[in-house]
């Protein structure tokens, strides 16, 4: 019955797969900074991109940025994942919410949230002044620092939600297992409970990491127009420049490395699986 | 459960990292009180200035109607067009199955700032950028997966010996399922449809290209106001929205909690 595909397929062409298409026709066309858009089957938006080391820099950037927000992530969310298996408080149901909770707050609040942390009379700065520990504030917005920090809390309920998930297969009895078969609590870990937690691992990693690489809001707002990512640069470029043909091309260059990452994904699960 | 487990120093690092997982929300959430200005820590004292001056902010009380009215659209929207979907994707075998379902969801694997773009290109130049009509198109392609994947949960979960003796008994299919069918998945249409406007009221990316002076959502109206200003009206805003998002997920789980309780 592919005729109640029809209307669904209606929409998501209007509303996805045309502006899709439209971008990447932009992206063939010649623009300069004035705003002007040359008609053109032409790929030097690519090649201005390619050309310049600047953009390299850039991606490469937005490359680091993914993986170490990812790294970062998977290491303060894995312990609070493996809590909320463990325990068996009552309080349990509520953990559990408040560890998801903050997804029902969007990320632009969020990221109020960390302006108001990092600033330089925010909470962090306030206190360490008046504990006597810093005379100057120290830097935390306006650069990727806080742009790191913010973005590894944005994600976490994103990762915690998959590793809860991943750890279905975990059971307490197997720790208790190894450990009374005469492992101690390092090689139980290492080999008991993060092999069964791996699955979770990476389908949180691969969320986070392209989460991360395409996140405009926090990188604009903390970055304060200071820190340059591609999403940011397509914005940029988009509505400040007017340079659509760029713009455009970028965006594809941004999909180009989205492409890249899950083919090393679904290579890395399948020789994982392998072994 | 062995007592190694429970230490405290493990105890103490789930804490520290419950407090940094929750600092903005709850930092948010005092200096919404607060009597100064400035992003400024820790508070000068209790008022409700922020909170006066919220209820007298034309524009964003103008964002929030236009952000509930799009996301109203959106759902219903996305239901209608997603429901239908599901069910062929449940109910039927067909060719190129997998490859249609992995369309369906193809939206969610690229970058709002991309798709943004991307919606501005088509809709700028039929005009109806800053509309109600233009953002619910701009909204639909990544409501649409989420109505789509909990519609089929509900499917596939469902008992289908009532479908089947209702066909038997004569139903055409369109009775069968306005009658039997759908009432048994309601709780999952009612679910892809409040994600729908969830997402939707949430949305800030898209929606930045996409809006108008005519009509601007209240994402949009947050994110320029904390590009230029920082008063803790914001903050305000936010405590406000937290409360609204949280009576939402309370109603919905009374409602769904309630029909198993009538089944």
């Amino acid at each position: 019955m592919l005729g109640l595909t029809v209307p669904g397929l209606l929409g998501l062409a209007v509303s996805f797969l045309l502006p899709l298409l439209w971008l990447f026709r932009m992206s063939l066309n010649r623009g300069d900074s004035s705003g002007l858009i040359v008609e053109a089957i032409s790929l030097d938006s690519y090649g201005q991109f390619l050309g310049d080391p600047y953009y390299w820099k850039m991606a490469w950037e937005t490359t680091q940025l993914g993986v170490g927000v990812t790294v970062m992530t998977v290491l303060v969310s894995y312990p609070i994942a493996l809590f909320l298996v463990r325990t068996e408080s009552r309080f349990k149901g509520v953990l559990v919410a408040l560890a998801i909770a903050p997804l029902l707050t969007s990320s632009v609040v969020r990221t109020y949230g960390w302006l108001v942390l990092l600033g330089n009379q925010g909470v962090v700065n306030s206190s360490l002044h008046s504990w006597g520990l810093i005379d100057e504030p120290l830097a935390l917005i306006n650069n990727k620092l806080g742009v790191y920090i913010a973005l590894v809390e944005i994600m976490m309920p994103y990762m915690i939600l998959a590793l809860l998930a991943g750890f279905g297969r975990f059971n307490p009895e197997l720790e208790h297992a190894a450990a009374s078969l005469g492992a101690n609590r390092w090689r139980t870990f290492w080999r008991v409970v993060w092999p069964l937690s791996m699955p979770g691992v990476l389908t949180g990693a691969l969320l986070v990491f392209v989460l991360t690489i395409s996140s405009f809001i926090t990188p604009r707002l903390v970055g304060g127009g200071k820190v340059f990512y591609l999403a940011t640069e397509i914005y940029d470029q988009a509505t400040a420049t007017l340079n659509w043909p760029f713009a455009a091309a970028i965006s594809f260059i941004l999909l180009g490395l989205f492409a890249t990452v899950i083919v090393l994904y679904q290579r890395a699960i399948r020789r994982i699986e392998a072994q | 459960m062995t007592h190694k487990f429970k230490g405290w120093p493990n105890r103490l690092v789930v804490a520290v990292l419950y407090l940094f997982l929750l600092a903005p929300i709850l930092v948010v959430a005092v200096i919404s009180f607060d009597t100064q200005s400035t992003m400024a820590f820790p508070p000068q004292g209790f008022s409700l200035q922020w909170y006066e001056r919220l209820a007298q902010n034309e524009e964003f009380i103008t964002g929030f109607k236009v952000s509930g009215i799009v996301g109203g659209g959106v759902a219903l929207l996305a239901l209608a067009l997603g429901v239908p979907v599901a069910v062929a994707l449940t109910r039927y075998e067909f060719r190129f199955r997998e490859l249609l379902s992995g369309f369906f969801l193809s939206p969610l694997m690229v970058p709002g700032i991309v798709l943004g773009l991307a919606l501005l290109l088509v809709l700028a130049p039929v005009g109806i950028t800053g509309t109600y009509g233009g953002l619910i198109v701009a909204h639909l392609a990544i409501t649409v997966p989420y109505v789509i994947r909990t519609a089929s949960m509900s499917l596939m979960t469902m008992n289908r010996s009532c479908e089947e003796a209702a066909r038997t008994l004569g139903a055409s299919a369109w009775t069968t399922f306005r009658r039997v069918t759908l009432p048994l998945i309601a709780p999952g249409v009612l679910a892809g449809g409040v994600i729908a406007f969830l997402i939707s009221f949430d949305e800030a990316v898209i929606s930045l290209f996409v809006v108008g002076p005519q009509a601007t959502t209240l994402p949009v109206e947050i994110f320029h106001y904390v590009e230029t200003r920082t008063d803790p009206q914001i903050a305000a805003l936010s405590v406000v929205l937290i409360a609204i998002s949280i009576v939402f997920v309370v109603i919905i789980e009374r409602a769904a909690g309630l029909r198993k309780v009538l089944r």
